[in-house]
């Protein structure tokens, strides 16, 4: 049955009408993968020497174990954007006699063969290695110590898997957990409660008593059966396949009559927004991405580096830019054929997105003037950074929006739908803030971050000057690609 | 008035429509039957510039709808369920469509009111998104919809299926009284014969891609479209 299914996804993937695309990103990340791989490979042999000389006072294998818990937290934040969980499309499964527990157990151990599960593993067992060859460990503490990597690591995949499932349509439930580990990371950082010591200490005992090896192991199985109870409950049509009759609520909109003849459409893009549960966590996601900058600002290790200020400048403005522009047109995919044959000039529907976009920049500068409280050149940065978003990324987001042909499915969800939540969501993030950070650094280098903001911003500037001939050129791109991408929304997510 | 002219659609090596030459003047209610795959919503997407033809080209009322996108002010269509916006609710649907053609509230809420009836009190002030509605009445609100704005061309495909029988019989009604307005054009496509001769002028049969019938309608019509149909 398994080797059934992988060959439905395999058909799903080269039979989709953005096949070519797909193959692109499938390159690009696998390029990324393979140098994130290399990079951990060397850590794993490298650690040893680089923790007992930087590290006197404990030994390699304490300082790690100490780490072990920052190291979870840190691969479950990152995991939580960058791995995109295996989905199947179960509805014209339900009536066929496929048992639920197949489907579910696929999910659940497709998700074990994960990329991301490499790449703990090739940090911690060379590792371990060179720790039997200096004589921290014994062969078989080595063994018992790399058991409980193990746990960990799918404890955390499977603890991923289950906060997307529970998350991913309602990021902001999400705000709490975060809470507490940001808590316990100031408790840490001013020394009040160590809770990298208990946990260290506690992964110190394992080399005497190799057998709570297995408590992270048994940690596993047990979240696997806890998504496996979960998931048993969304197996049903009125669960997670068919949205909730949800009671219409009417949004009074009429304020946004000035906007003239775009009104309608951006009446019709916020009732998008707040209708429906994945675009809606765009909106969420650029909330709480305002407060990434904090990372950077309140670490002193950042001041020498003012490119930062410009990467959070680009990032923090455009951020609900990134995540809504790169989907343009395909929020609309479900009834883009209505916005075809209607009388639509497609001018004026991409200037209703561009204006959506430029509002969002606009609001989201608003919400990093706090950040003023750090120095008055951060504000600087960042309005820079959000006129260059405005006058060019904008126009670049929709000009790359004009490719897209996958169909976007508002209202029937796939089984653990998270399209557009995965690394390859990112990937059209690196162009648009790379960019801006280089000519701001060369400038930056030959003369002083003033100018360099300048000249940022004047970019941006010459981009929404010429605003008129850039939609133009956008508008015939979609003109150009107007029937493909009919076609391609057509076909159902599978 | 719609003329087709050396249109061509192929699939690969497959023809799926070739009409070297069709006229639909002004005014005409048009009816296209056919079976599955005959052509009926490749003619009307080709229409409405939802696809390229392979050849030739379409041109409503003296503009090329490939060339063009001045057809849209004149023209609305019904296909299927991608022309409903699923996040919206019935109201709100039909007052963005009445934004896009001009019409204020007033003139969309006037148009609502007038088919009430044909609504049955299931669809309108009811608190739900189109997602949630039966696709009977999702098929309502569409049909409704293209009657917005007072368009010179009207196109339906496959308007009666998925409709009760109370609804079918309303929705003649509004067509016949549509096609009796000089300046409407109304295309119909649809398998059932019987509801295309009752509200249609004109019929053209598509088989395989082909025009194989073209009959003013009459009292004759039926028994010759079944004669050819019954193989």
């Amino acid at each position: 049955m398994f080797i059934k299914f992988l060959q439905l996804e395999w058909k799903a993937f080269t039979r989709s009408s953005s096949m070519g695309q797909e193959i692109a990103v499938k390159i690009l990340l696998g390029f990324l993968g393979f140098y994130m791989l290399a990079s951990c490979l060397v850590l794993g042999f490298a650690l040893f020497h680089i923790l007992s000389e930087y590290v006197a006072d404990k030994s390699p294998v304490n300082a790690v174990n100490g780490a072990l818990v920052v190291w979870v937290v840190m691969e479950l934040f990152m995991r939580f954007f960058l791995q995109t969980l295996p989905t199947l499309n179960i509805r014209p499964l339900m009536v066929q006699p496929v048992k639920r527990n197949t489907v579910i157990h696929y999910v659940l151990i497709k998700s074990i063969f994960s990329f991301y599960n490499l790449l703990g593993l090739l940090v911690f067992v060379p590792f371990a290695l060179t720790c039997v060859k200096n004589g921290l460990f014994t062969p078989f503490q080595a063994a018992a110590w790399l058991v409980i990597i193990f746990g960990l690591l799918m404890s955390v995949n499977f603890s991923n898997f289950l906060i997307k499932k529970k998350f991913a349509d309602n990021i902001q439930q999400f705000i709490p957990y975060l809470l507490v580990a940001v808590i316990l990371a100031g408790l840490e950082y001013f020394g009040i409660f160590s809770i990298t010591r208990y946990t260290g200490r506690g992964i110190d005992r394992v080399t005497d008593y190799p057998v709570l090896a297995l408590l992270p192991v048994l940690l596993a199985v047990a979240l696997y059966v806890w998504n496996y109870i979960t998931l048993k409950e969304k197996f049903y049509l009125d669960a997670s396949l068919q949205s909730k009759v949800t009671e219409a609520k009417a949004l009074n909109l009429g304020w946004l009559d000035r906007f003239g003849p775009l009104a309608p459409f951006i009446k019709l893009d916020i009732k998008l927004l707040w209708r429906n549960k994945r675009p809606k966590s765009t909106l969420y996601l650029a909330v709480m991405m305002l407060a990434y900058g904090l990372i950077f600002y309140t670490n002193e290790a950042y001041d020498g580096m003012p490119a930062w200020k410009i990467f959070l400048g680009i990032f923090m403005t455009g951020i609900f830019m990134i995540n809504f522009g790169q989907f343009i047109p395909a929020w609309d995919s479900t009834y883009y054929p209505l916005m075809m044959a209607q009388n639509i000039p497609l001018k004026e529907y991409l200037r209703s997105k561009a204006a959506l976009m430029y509002l969002s920049v606009l609001v989201l500068f608003l919400g990093t003037l706090p950040y003023a409280y750090f120095g008055i050149e951060i504000v600087f940065a960042h309005l820079a950074a959000a006129v260059y978003n405005a006058g060019i990324n904008i126009p670049v987001m929709l000009y790359t929006g004009s490719f897209n042909k996958k169909r976007i499915d508002l209202e029937k969800s796939v089984f653990l739908n998270y399209q557009g939540t995965g690394a390859a969501q990112w990937l059209v993030a690196i162009p648009v803030m790379l960019v801006p950070i280089l000519i701001w650094y060369l400038v930056y280098k030959i003369t002083n971050p003033a100018t360099a903001n300048l000249v940022l911003g004047g970019i941006g500037i010459t981009g929404i000057l010429l605003n008129s001939t850039l939609m133009d050129f956008i508008t015939r791109a979609y003109q150009e690609r107007k029937y493909e991408a009919i076609n391609g929304f057509k076909q159902q997510e599978a | 008035m719609i003329e087709a002219i050396n249109l061509s659609k192929k699939y690969g090596g497959t023809t799926v429509l070739n009409i070297p030459n069709l006229i639909i003047p002004k005014g005409e209610s048009f009816g296209l039957v056919g079976n599955n795959g005959a052509g009926k919503t490749t003619f009307f997407s080709l229409l409405l510039d939802l696809i390229q033809p392979t050849t030739g080209q379409i041109i409503n009322q003296g503009i090329q709808v490939h060339a063009s996108e001045d057809w849209k002010p004149f023209t609305s269509a019904f296909i299927d369920e991608s022309f409903l916006i699923g996040y919206l609710t019935p109201e709100e649907y039909f007052y963005f469509i009445g934004d896009l053609r001009g019409q204020n509230k007033a003139d969309v809420d006037a148009l609502l009111d007038k088919h009430r009836e044909f609504f049955n009190d299931e669809i309108l002030n009811g608190k739900k998104y189109l997602r949630d509605l039966s696709k009977g009445n999702q098929k309502k609100v569409g049909i409704i919809a293209t009657l917005i704005g007072n368009p010179e061309v009207i196109i339906l495909d496959e308007p009666f299926a998925n409709l009760d029988p109370t609804t079918q019989i309303r929705l003649k009604r509004i067509i016949k009284e549509l096609a009796d307005n000089p300046d409407v054009t109304i295309l119909v496509s649809s398998h059932d014969l019987l509801h295309t001769v009752e509200v249609s002028n004109r019929i053209v049969a598509l088989h395989k891609g082909e025009i194989v019938k073209d009959i003013a309608t009459s009292e004759e019509t039926l028994k010759e479209l079944e004669a050819f149909f019954a193989v």
